[in-house]
């Protein structure tokens, strides 16, 4: 069979390029009604998805504020040599810039974002807005460096030239505990009281494993049991399964609160039984955000393993059964690996939802459980911070990428035919 | 049946799913070593699951399986060492045909220098030593086959259990498969029960074929004799084409009977199973051992209704007795030109080949 | 058909024209956003044939933000703490208020009548408790810390801001020197330092309805609370207290956003919410202290020691300053985090 195809083959490679050639012209119109078919949806997806991530991305650079407010200083120190006083006429520069940003409304933005250099320079910029020098003084610089030597500080200026750049590494930098220190110019590490967010990125990935963890371990057994049901009874199951999908999040993760906290449910009646004389603390900690968010992600588990425990013969253990296995061998050697597909699509599914989850621990947990993405709506809707919420978005989807990465490359199969 | 102490004996097996109905409803069976025994019915006929009984995979509502003098009950499913070669073949997977061998050799803790050893041996002996590598999705469905019945084979049971092994392969490999377990179970002296519900896989394999319905076994004998003395309609419907006349039996004497047809003609036939003068009858008459155009002592005429040519052999559809569908089988050499449609030629045959069976009921 | 929907649209434009004029009042939800219903809202509506499209934010700017800077503006009236009403002006997200057409500036208290603010009501971070379930009645924050004769979980806003300054007022640090001191980082390590005691027993609450429901659940022994909430737990029946030693004031203002499409029926509305007739509607409904002088005489004797503005209740507390936390917040929110976190 195999020889009677290859010699056909061998016959027509002379022709294969007019015969290629043909192909494409007469499937042509067809893929480009088909491309006109899905162009709804590529266009759609661009608009959704593409635009909004790439401003996040871009977010996290831009750089405007320092830009829009001080030109004529940024213009004016670029002659300067950055290590000594700039010239008088830097500081004119500045203070006319200071009166038109005022008119403009910049000026809350300018000291936000001169404050992310170095903290001082909020009161530096304060107290010069509240008595800029008229006009007609005499020496711009000296009345300046009169209310704050930090004015005759090369390093503030360094700073200013740094924040007036279009692009900043800032917010970066930030959402990896590091910071361009204002004195040296060099990227150090954050003081031990500020840092925060590389132990909030380990938090996020910790608890979402654990809560992949857990999921996994909950899921799969009840996942089992429904493929062994008969059709008609597994469908009822997987309704209550999906039972909770129909309510909101939010009242799912307060009905937690409800049945765990101090007074509620749970410990009333582990009280009234007798199990435990004072109430365990089992909401606003960790604990509490782990029981909700593994509830929460237990269908996205069971769901997609139940879809591959049905298609799994059971003749596998049986026959694992035959061969002389333990059925507890049997079913770990035998069927256990066919479902790995099942709950690696599942896990992933779950960790990735879960890296991103904001209310639950919101919600159920205390400032030590909370997730990168209540920083990133701190930083959107409280500081109003959005370079800073975008990098921490940036980062959190970074690191999504580079799990499904590392998750591609760990599972591809080591056949080509078990990929079909 | 023999002095021999049986190997597998079923006694008084019975089976429920639901606690309603049964399955099996009474089922005696013994099987002798070394015997190569087929288990063949309609599907629904209780033989699956008497497969599975053996197997150790269901366990039986009331009665109690033997082997080899032993309770089964008392043995696990993993610990009997009966080989099982599965419907589909239930080949891992996730493991190569190297590792799916191996795994009833590890579950056994063997050494890895006998284990490949006797991996390497059992693909040898299905002819796949080159394919130890590949993984079962990577395989045809013939090598699959040989694959499972390597697996099932490597940890040398003696008695090894077939629920349709062939029944998603092309005939032509399946014929090949066929010859193929005739020559394993001879060379290694195995024990095998084969289920099918494909009477010729059943007749071309076996030593002796069970034949099932209802729960019930209907006739247990070698595959000749199933064929030439069927005991019921069933059996005689179930193997092999028949031709049935409805009759009443008008006399018996020994093993001989004489029983007249619809149309009022009588014709001698073998009593096969107890009928007295008076009762209703099934006449069963293989279609080859009809001779068209001999008269002789059992001759009938039928008209001619259709003649198929079949290169060995014609076939001959005739209206016989008022029934309508009476097929003969005729070799090339004894057909006469003049046999059309709408003829009318003599139809006779051997009393001996004729069994006077149970009636049918007409469905 | 598509002439059909055109004119149909037409004609609904036209419609809503002859229909009552929609304002958006967006404000805090709750109990609150219930009082200026009945006191500001429905009277308000009633009196112009104004529909008030009610709404309600948390005093996020970004949304604010975001609708000025795309030139989306939907809302007309905000309400807004003191110091996201002096950042968003200076920020240009608010009109300026022209006080010659919302009533007579004389009448509001000093910080009430401001650049782009018109002041609502003044209301109190307090301390509050269950009096049935402490034996011994707290005199202000520094028996907040005191674990020992108050066993139990405690309860704060989990923001920098009222945080720090309760640390230092229960450290002992003056009302007068409260923010002298937290303007230096040695203030500040003390604020921390003083918290890193009480840590293990705080429990951070974000709004303002949690604090009572844990008050009633008994999760917490003590809180910090906004006095509005906690008076009106106790008209429910909850045997509430409140502590006004230590209670940190504050002001929430009407601002209106800048590029409001009905500015002329914003003023309107706000010169209507600062007249007294209508704050001692306001205030009776829930304890918050008007603005306009002339309505504190007006409200009903009862509710007037309720109030945050109540002489003896201003005696030990400290308004909050607005200017320090414009000029520190950010950073002293960033720490607070990067502290709660660990």
């Amino acid at each position: 069979m195999s020889e009677v195809s290859l010699t056909a083959i061998d016959h027509s490679t002379d022709k294969n390029a007019s015969l290629k050639q043909r192909l494409l012209r007469a499937e042509g119109s067809y893929r480009r009604r088909s491309m006109l078919l899905i162009a709804p949806l590529l266009i759609f997806l661009l608009i959704s998805f593409v635009l909004p991530i790439g401003n996040i991305l871009w977010k996290s650079f831009d750089n405007p504020e320092v830009v829009r407010a001080l030109p004529t200083t940024l213009l004016a120190l670029q002659g300067w040599d950055g290590e000594s006083r700039p010239d008088e006429k830097v500081f004119v520069a500045l203070v006319k810039d200071l009166k038109t940003a005022k008119d403009e409304g910049q000026i809350p933005s300018l000291i936000k974002r001169l404050g992310y250099e170095d903290g001082r320079y909020r009161t530096l910029l304060t107290m010069a807005l509240r008595k800029l020098p008229d006009d007609g003084v005499e020496s711009t610089s000296r009345s300046l460096i009169a209310q704050s030597t930090l004015w005759a500080e090369p390093s503030t200026w360094r700073s200013i030239q740094r924040a007036g750049r279009t692009l900043t590494a800032y917010y970066v930098l930030a959402a990896f505990d590091h910071q361009v220190d204002a004195q040296s110019g060099n990227i150090v590490e954050l003081p031990k009281g500020q840092a925060l967010y590389l132990s909030v990125l380990m938090r996020t990935l910790w608890m979402a494993l654990v809560v992949t963890l857990l999921c996994v371990l909950f899921g799969y057994p009840v996942a089992y049991w429904l493929a062994k049901q008969p059709s008609s009874r597994a469908n009822l199951w997987l309704i209550m399964v999906l039972l909770p999908f129909w309510t909101s999040l939010l009242v799912r993760t307060a009905g937690w609160i409800v049945l765990l906290q101090n007074g509620g449910l749970i410990n009333h009646s582990m009280i009234a039984l007798g199990l435990i004389d004072q109430p365990l603390q089992l909401v606003f900690n960790r604990v509490g955000v782990y029981i909700s968010m593994t509830h929460i992600l237990l269908p996205f588990v069971i769901l997609p393993l139940y879809a591959v425990m049905k298609g799994i013969s059971p003749n596998y253990v049986r026959a694992a059964v035959s061969l002389g296995a333990h059925p507890f061998r049997a079913f770990w050697s035998a069927y256990v690996p066919q479902t790995f597909a099942g709950v690696t699509a599942g896990a992933l599914l779950v960790f990735i939802m879960a890296i991103g989850y904001y209310i639950t621990p919101a919600l159920l947990g205390g400032p030590g459980d909370q997730m990168l993405s209540y920083f990133v709506a701190f930083y959107t809707n409280t500081t109003i911070n959005w370079g800073m919420a975008a990098a921490l978005g940036s980062q959190l989807l970074i690191i999504v990428l580079l799990l499904y990465w590392v998750y591609s490359r760990v599972t591809r199969p080591a056949n080509p035919a078990q990929r079909a | 049946m023999s002095s021999v102490p049986p190997y597998v004996r079923f006694r008084g097996v019975q089976k429920s799913y639901d606690g309603e109905q049964l399955v099996v409803k009474k089922l005696d069976l013994d099987i002798q070593r070394g015997e190569f025994l087929t288990l063949l019915g309609p599907s629904g006929s209780g033989k699956t699951t008497t497969l599975m009984m053996l197997a150790g995979f269901e366990t039986p509502t009331q009665g109690e399986i033997l082997l080899d003098g032993k309770p089964l009950h008392t043995v696990a499913p993993h610990q009997r060492g009966i080989g099982m070669v599965f419907q589909n073949y239930a080949l891992f997977p996730h493991m190569t045909v190297a590792g799916n061998l191996a795994f009833p050799l590890k579950v056994r803790r063997m050494s890895a220098v006998d284990i490949e050893l006797k991996v390497k041996r059992a693909l040898d002996m299905v002819q796949l030593g080159h394919l130890a590598q590949r993984y079962p999705a990577q395989l045809s469905g013939g090598q699959q086959q040989r694959i499972a019945l390597a697996r099932a084979l490597v940890f040398e049971p003696s008695l090894v259990l077939m629920d349709e092994p062939l029944g998603a392969l092309d005939k032509q490999l399946r014929e090949q498969m066929q010859l193929e377990i005739r020559r394993l179970h001879r060379q290694l002296g195995l024990t095998v029960v084969f289920v099918t519900h494909d009477q010729a896989e059943a007749l071309t394999l076996s030593d002796r074929v069970a034949v099932f319905n209802d729960g019930v076994i209907q006739q247990i004998d070698t595959p000749k004799a199933l064929y030439e003395h069927p005991c019921n309609s069933f059996v005689a419907h179930f193997i092999g084409e028949n031709n049935a006349l409805p009759g009443t039996v008008v006399s018996v004497s020994g093993a001989e009977c004489r029983v007249r047809l619809a149309d009022g003609s009588e014709v001698g036939a073998r009593a096969s199973t107890a009928l007295s003068a008076g009762e209703p009858t099934s006449l069963s008459i293989r279609p080859e051992r009809i001779a068209l155009n001999v008269p002789s002592a059992n001759s009938l005429s039928g008209r001619i209704e259709e003649l198929i040519y079949l290169g060995d052999h014609v076939r001959v559809r005739l209206n016989v007795a008022g029934h309508e569908a009476f097929t003969a089988k005729v070799p090339i050499a004894d057909m006469h030109d003049d046999w059309l449609a709408g003829h009318t030629v003599p139809v006779s045959w051997f009393s001996h080949d004729a069994s006077a069976l149970d009636p049918l009921v007409h469905h | 058909m598509f002439k059909k929907i055109a004119v149909l649209a037409l004609m609904a434009g036209a419609a809503s024209q002859v229909q009552a004029q929609q304002l958006t009042v967006v404000s805090f939800g709750g109990l609150n956003k219930q009082a200026q219903e009945k006191a500001f809202y429905q009277p308000f509506s009633k009196a112009n044939n104004v529909d008030i499209e009610a709404g309600e934010f948390n005093g996020e700017m970004a949304k604010i933000k975001a609708m000025v800077e795309t030139g989306q503006v939907g809302w007309d009236v905000v309400e807004v703490e003191s110091p996201e009403l002096v950042r968003g002006c200076s920020e240009g997200l608010f009109e300026p208020l022209d006080w010659s057409k919302l009533g007579d500036k004389k009448q509001m208290i000093d910080s009430a009548a401001s650049e782009c603010g018109a002041g609502i009501f003044i209301w109190s971070t307090v301390l509050a408790y269950d009096s049935t379930k402490l034996a011994k009645a707290p005199a202000g924050w520094a028996d907040f810390w005191d674990v020992k004769t108050y066993p139990g979980k405690r309860a704060l806003r989990k923001s920098a801001k009222f945080t720090l300054e309760i640390a230092l007022l229960a450290d002992g640090v003056s009302q007068g020197q409260l923010y002298t001191v937290l303007a230096t980082p040695e203030g500040v390590d003390r604020a921390f330092k003083k918290l890193d005691q009480l840590k293990a027993n705080i429990q951070w609450w974000e709004a303002g309805a949690q604090p009572m429901q844990w008050l009633v659940s008994g999760d917490v022994v003590m809180t910090s609370a906004y006095n509005g909430r906690v008076t009106a737990a106790q008209k429910e029946g909850h045997p509430f207290s409140i502590v006004w030693n230590g209670s940190l004031y504050d002001m929430d203002s009407w601002a209106i956003v800048k590029g409001s499409k009905n500015k002329a029926l914003a003023e309107k509305y706000i010169a209507f919410a600062n007249r007294p007739e209508n704050q001692k509607v306001f205030a009776e409904t829930i304890p918050y202290g008007p603005t306009n002088t002339l309505a504190i005489a007006q409200i009903d004797p009862k509710v007037r020691g309720d109030l945050p503005t109540a002489p003896a209740n201003l005696k030990g507390a400290r308004s909050v300053d607005t200017d320090f936390w414009i000029e520190h917040g950010e950073e002293l929110e960033q720490r607070f985090n990067a502290w709660a976190a660990q």
